[in-house]
C-alpha cells in the first residue's frame, strides 16, 4: 500500500480539483482521505454513500464545581491562554482558549476542576464509484486538527488494508503547520500543487523545505501554468533544483472554476484529462 | 479599528482584498498598518514590498531541567496532557513541537528541578510600505504551532486609532481563530462555487461563536451561482463587494503586483468597498 499526500502550502492552488481528478482517472478502487479537515471539500466533487458521522474525542476542557471554588484566583493566575476568569458570580473558563493542559487544577487548593472531554469533531466513510473516502470536520474554532487528521489516515489505513487497495491518497490541508505534519509523516510521496505566482512560488520553497525536514520524497504539478509561463517554467525549474521531481503543467482555463462551480470534476476541459492521466501514471508507476 | 480578513477556504483572495485595501485607505492618508497573520504562508510582503525592514524573533516556554535535581518521580509525565516530556531516570526529555508551553509539568515537579527556557518559533517583521505600517509573522518550517505567534503578531494592532487590516490565515482552527480574535469586523471572502460556500458557511460559524460583527466579499462573482448570495442573505450578512473575474487581476497577482495600482476599474470597486466597510464598521454589529 502506498500512501501519496497532496499538499501545496498555499490555498487555492487546485488540490482538491487534482485529487478528485486524480480517483476519476484511476482505474483501480482507491482509499482517499480529506485532510483538510478545517474544510473539507473533497465530499462537494466525489459523490457517494455516507456510513454513519462518528464522534472524534480529542483534548479536554476545564469545568469548574462552583459549590467548590472559594474564588481564590490560583488558577486564572496560573493559565498560560487566558482561559480561565474569576468573577464574582464565579470562574468562568473560555472553552476556546482552554487547551485542557490541567495546570489549573494543579494548583487548585480545593480541588474543584474537574475536565471533560473534548468532540473535536466527527469521521464519516463513503463509498462511491472511485472507492472509499474518508473525510472529517472538525468542530469549530477547535484545536487538535492534527488529532483528526491523523485519525482520518488510521481509519484510511484500516480500509485499505481490508479491502486490498494499493493506493491512499491524501488531500492535504493548507499551510506548512500541524495538521500539514499530520497528512505528511510517514507517507510515501508527497505531490505539491502550485501555481505561477509570486504568492505560489514562495511557499512551494516552504514545502519543499518542510519535505526536507521530514526527509519526503516529492514531486510538483504545476496548476494555472499559462498564467504566468515565466513563472511557471520558474516553478519547475525550483523544483528540480531542490531534487524534486516535475510532473507537468496544467492550463488556466476560466472553464476550471466554471466547472468546479457546478460541482463537476474539471477533466472535460481541454487539456485537463490527459495531464491528469500522465501524472497519475508516474505517481502510482 | 481592526478589521481581519478570512475565509474558510484558501485562495479565494484575502491577500489581494487586505493588500488593495491598506494600500488604498494608506494613500487616502488614513493611518493604516498591514498584519500578515497568515504566519504559515505569509504573502502580503510580496505586493507591499516593505522597506526599513526589522525584525524579531518570537520564543514560547519549553521545559528544561535545572542543574542535576531531578530525582525520577516522573510528575511531569503524569503531568503533561500532550506527551510532551518523559521522564527517564534522573533526567527528562521534552519533545518541544508537542510542548504546550502550559507549566504544568514544572508545577507538578516535588524537586522544583524544571526551569522554562525560551525556545524560538518563528520571526516578526515589520517595516513600512510608503507610509504605511507592515507587520508580518513567519512561522519556522518545521514548527507545528503557528497560534502563538499569530496572537503576537496581532496584538496591539488598530490601537492609538490606526485602521489595522489583518491578513488571516484560512481555515476555522485555531490559527484562524487566534487572528480574528478582537477584531472589530470580520470581512470574509468567499466565491460562488460550492468550495466557497461550504467554507463560507463554517467562517460564519466561527464568527458568531466568537460573535464578531461581520461583512462579505464576493471573488470572482460572475464564474458561479447564486446560492452563495441566498446563503449571505440568510445569514443576513451584507455584501459589500463583487469582483469580478478578470484575467487582468490574476496576472497581476501572479505576478506579484498590485492589481490596485494598474487597473482603475479595480481601483474603483475596493475604494467603494473602503468606503462601505467604515462606515459598517462604525455602525452596530
Amino acid at each position: 500500500m502506498r500512501e501519496i499526500a497532496v499538499v501545496s502550502g498555499k490555498g487555492g492552488t487546485g488540490k482538491t480539483s487534482i485529487v478528485s481528478s486524480l480517483a476519476e482517472v484511476s482505474d483501480t478502487k482507491l482509499v482517499l482521505a480529506d485532510c483538510d479537515v478545517d474544510a473539507a471539500n473533497l465530499p462537494l466533487l466525489l459523490s457517494g454513500i455516507d456510513g454513519p458521522a462518528e464522534p472524534f474525542f480529542a483534548g479536554e476542557t476545564a469545568c469548574v464545581d462552583d459549590t467548590l471554588c472559594t474564588g481564590c484566583g490560583a488558577c486564572e493566575d496560573v493559565c498560560r491562554f487566558g482561559a480561565v476568569r474569576v468573577t464574582d458570580a464565579g470562574t468562568r473558563i473560555d472553552s476556546f482558549h482552554c487547551e485542557g493542559c490541567h495546570a489549573c487544577s494543579l494548583v487548585c487548593p480545593e480541588e474543584a476542576i474537574s475536565f471533560q472531554e473534548d468532540q473535536a469533531g466527527t469521521l464519516t466513510v463513503r463509498e462511491g464509484p472511485y472507492g472509499t473516502l474518508v473525510h472529517a470536520a472538525l468542530g469549530i474554532a477547535r484545536d487538535n486538527s492534527g488529532k483528526l487528521v491523523a485519525q482520518v489516515r488510521k481509519e484510511a489505513r484500516a480500509v485499505a488494508e481490508r479491502e486490498a487497495r494499493p493506493v491512499i491518497l491524501i488531500d492535504g490541508p493548507p499551510g506548512i503547520g500541524c495538521p500539514v505534519h499530520a497528512a505528511l509523516s510517514n507517507v510515501d510521496h508527497v505531490l505539491m500543487v502550485t501555481e505561477p505566482s509570486g504568492s505560489g512560488l514562495h511557499d512551494l520553497e516552504r514545502i519543499l523545505d518542510l519535505c526536507e525536514h521530514f526527509s519526503l520524497g516529492a514531486s510538483c504539478l504545476v496548476n494555472k501554468a499559462d498564467l504566468n509561463p515565466a513563472l511557471a517554467e520558474e516553478a519547475m525549474a525550483l523544483v528540480t533544483r531542490r531534487g524534486a521531481s516535475c510532473l507537468g503543467m496544467l492550463p488556466f482555463d476560466p472553464d476550471v472554476p466554471r466547472a468546479l462551480s457546478r460541482g463537476e470534476c474539471p477533466l472535460s476541459v481541454p487539456g485537463f484529462r490527459d495531464r491528469i492521466e500522465e501524472a497519475w501514471a508516474t505517481l502510482t508507476r | 479599528m481592526r478589521i481581519a480578513v478570512a475565509s474558510g477556504k484558501g485562495g479565494t483572495g484575502k491577500t489581494l482584498l487586505a493588500t488593495s485595501l491598506a494600500r488604498i485607505w494608506s494613500d487616502d492618508g488614513l493611518e493604516v498598518e498591514y498584519i500578515d497573520a497568515d504566519v504559515e504562508e505569509p504573502n502580503g510582503h510580496l505586493f507591499l514590498k516593505p522597506q526599513q525592514v526589522a525584525s524579531r524573533r518570537i520564543s514560547v516556554p519549553v521545559p528544561a531541567l535545572k542543574g542535576e535535581s531531578c530525582s525520577g518521580h516522573g510528575k511531569c509525565q503524569e503531568a503533561c496532557a500532550f506527551h510532551a516530556i518523559l521522564s527517564l531516570g534522573d533526567s527528562v526529555m521534552v519533545f518541544n513541537e508537542l510542548c504546550h508551553g502550559c507549566g504544568a509539568c514544572s508545577i507538578s515537579c516535588p524537586d522544583g528541578a524544571l526551569l522554562e527556557k525560551q525556545r524560538e518559533i518563528g520571526t516578526i517583521r515589520h517595516g513600512f510600505s510608503l507610509a504605511m505600517r507592515f507587520r508580518e509573522g513567519l512561522l519556522d518550517v518545521g514548527e507545528a504551532r503557528s497560534a502563538p505567534l499569530i496572537e503576537e503578531v496581532v496584538r496591539g494592532s488598530g490601537g492609538d486609532g490606526r485602521l489595522a487590516v489583518i491578513d488571516c490565515p484560512p481555515g476555522t482552527a485555531c490559527s484562524a481563530v487566534a487572528a480574528v480574535e478582537g477584531a472589530d469586523l470580520l470581512l470574509l471572502v468567499t466565491e460562488p462555487t460550492p468550495f466557497g460556500l461550504h467554507d463560507l458557511l463554517l467562517a460564519v460559524e466561527m464568527g458568531r461563536a466568537l460573535n464578531l460583527p461581520m461583512a462579505a466579499v464576493v471573488n470572482r462573482a460572475d464564474l458561479g451561482s447564486r446560492a452563495v448570495w441566498h446563503a449571505l442573505e440568510k445569514e443576513k450578512i451584507p455584501v459589500l463587494a463583487g469582483i469580478p473575474f478578470r484575467r487582468e487581476i490574476a496576472e497581476a497577482y501572479s505576478a506579484s503586483r498590485m492589481t490596485v495600482e494598474e487597473s482603475p476599474e479595480f481601483r474603483g470597486m475596493v475604494a467603494a468597498l473602503g468606503d462601505s466597510l467604515l462606515d459598517n464598521a462604525g455602525g452596530e454589529p
